[in-house]
């Protein structure tokens, strides 16, 4: 499924296609995207701020600013800009009901 | 320690300071463990798209390639040949008497060093403009490495906003892959860009490409402007109202913004180390005390962006600088300095330069409206630090406990330097005298798992 996102692809668009799931729907995304990349390829955020009432999308993309921790459905969350997505990863723009 | 184990050396970043240093160390016999965030070393400006990618090091790096290839090359071939350890993507999140703790993919594990180099760069030196936590809002370096390392465009309609030469640079490189650049705001005025021109005399030829880059903006780039504010809605950004030079109102539709003004030191780890401090006038930071080949003291040693600004070309200098001065205080003979030591007079006359032309924006800061978010990480305002700042004495890190500027995931780097000027004018002191937050170990966010040992 191709649903228009932030960023835009202006190089390397002939690698192998992933999927991931992102709050449960399943998303396309190129093998070497980062978590950041799969993600806004086909949204606008990453996240919920805790503080205001403003979507997140990262910020400085070299792990200094953790503005792009997101969340996984077993738990553990990552680092959007560094992480790379896998095949079938599960991701969530919020976090899972079980959390306090 | 027995006395025949050969030193052990550990090296913090592996970008072009790293790199030398880690070199430098090798070709003495010694084999440095280089501990660095990234997966493949190169650090930022040299940074390496994942495997599978296939731009060549021409349309990555433009007229650095042959210097980012050659450092790649050298750090892979010292990586294979087993003369060098590489921790890749692992952070050192705390050091404590000689041992450090390094965060990597399977948890926390301490390994301790004789003498450490710190060569961990620097970031985007950001200032807020109200509207600056919305989506969409990136530093100048994020919309770089999302070029470089991803081959992305972070939005669809970029306006890039601040001052610096990577404003102009990542202007340029945006163009070029054929993104939608729709305004580049310069908010230092032409007369200051004339004033530090002499000085960037230093290097010509590196002045002259910086103009060329300039003048392929053409119409897009404006000096001497005023940032209003970011508007957005639901999804994120949705334009940059601004005024020019000329004090007209302009209204830029765009639905992604970059920021910086230069670059601000990454000091953390210095700071824990025990590292002396100075507010440096000419960059507007903290910035460590070293001598002029990076010796800190305590068998610490700093080299490239996290001491001193110069770049990647001062960063290679001083990472050959920093083992330079490790290896002659260890009794090994040392490569001599004085060649390297008159090249990096000559970045400092440039950097000074350049800081000269494209300075913080001190005005802007200090004229931010109360309800503008100054802390990203937990949208604390500048009416809050102003406020906060008062009942703190003016001092920075009484500010910091009252109202959370500081506090948060980012622990105040892109926060501080805003936050510690808006308490200089509310408490009528300089920012230097106001102080620097404390540096926290962990300087990373650490899941508490990583703690934990089975059994």
């Amino acid at each position: 499924m191709i649903i228009a996102g932030r960023i835009v692809r202006l190089a390397e668009r002939d690698r192998a296609e992933v999927h991931f799931f992102l709050d449960g729907q399943t998303r396309a995304a190129l093998a070497g995207d980062t978590v950041l990349t799969a993600m806004l390829a086909s949204g606008h955020a990453l996240r919920k701020s805790e503080f205001g009432p403003e979507p997140r999308a990262g910020f400085c993309l070299m792990g200094a600013c953790q503005d792009c921790w997101v969340w996984q459905d077993e738990g553990p969350r990552l680092q959007a800009c560094s992480a790379l997505v896998s095949e079938g990863m599960r991701l969530r723009t919020m976090s899972p009901e079980s959390w306090p | 320690m027995s006395e025949t184990l050969p030193p052990r050396i550990v090296i913090v970043g592996a970008g072009p300071a790293g790199i030398r240093a880690a070199a430098a160390l090798v070709d003495a016999g010694l084999k440095p463990v280089v501990i660095d965030e990234g997966q493949r070393a190169g650090g930022q400006i040299y940074r390496r798209p994942p495997a599978g990618f296939t731009r060549t090091a021409e349309q990555l790096y433009g007229s650095e390639a042959a210097k980012a290839g050659a450092l790649h090359a050298l750090f892979d071939r010292l990586a294979e040949a087993g003369r060098l350890t590489h921790c890749a993507a692992s952070s050192v999140i705390a050091s404590h008497e000689g041992r450090l703790h390094v965060l990597g993919e399977s948890g926390v594990q301490v390994i301790s060093y004789d003498r450490l180099i710190l060569a961990t760069g620097a970031s985007d030196r950001v200032a807020p403009v109200p509207g600056w936590q919305s989506a969409g809002v990136y530093s100048l370096g994020a919309a770089q490495i999302a070029l470089k390392a991803q081959g992305v465009a972070l939005g669809q309609r970029i306006v890039l906003i601040g001052s610096g030469p990577l404003l102009t640079l990542v202007g340029a490189q945006l163009l070029k892959a054929g993104a939608d650049v729709a305004a580049v705001l310069d908010t230092s005025p032409w007369h200051q860009q004339v004033r530090g021109l002499r000085k960037l005399a230093a290097r010509p030829f590196v002045a002259m490409r910086g103009l060329a880059l300039r003048a392929r903006l053409g119409g897009r780039y404006h000096a001497g402007v005023t940032l209003m504010r970011i508007e957005a809605e639901g999804k994120g950004v949705t334009a940059m109202r601004w005024r020019d030079a000329g004090g007209h109102e302009r209204l830029t539709e765009c639905d992604m913004i970059g920021m910086g003004w230069h670059l601000r030191a990454e000091t953390h780890l210095a700071d824990l180390v025990g590292c002396a401090f100075t507010f440096d006038e000419q960059w507007r930071q903290w910035l460590p005390q070293t001598d002029q080949m990076g010796r800190a003291g305590n068998g610490v040693y700093l080299a490239g962006d996290g001491l001193r600004l110069l770049g990647a070309d001062g960063a290679e200098i001083a990472g050959r600088l920093a083992a330079a001065a490790c290896l002659a205080d260890l009794g090994f003979p040392a490569p001599r300095a004085s060649v390297d030591l008159r090249k990096l007079a000559r970045l400092e006359r440039f950097a000074g330069g350049l800081a000269c032309a494209f300075p913080w924006p001190t005005a802007m800061v200090r004229a931010l409206p109360d309800d503008a978010v100054v802390c990203r990480c937990e949208n604390v305002t500048a009416g809050a630090v102003r406020e906060n700042g008062g009942f703190g004495g003016g001092e920075a890190n009484r500010t910091k406990s009252l109202s959370r500027v500081g506090m948060g995931r980012c622990q105040g780097r892109y926060c501080q330097l805003a936050a510690v000027e808006l308490v200089a004018t509310q408490t009528g002191c300089t920012p230097g005298a106001v102080g620097r937050f404390r540096g926290q170990a962990p300087v990373r966010p650490a899941p508490i798992g990583a703690f934990l040992r089975e059994g």
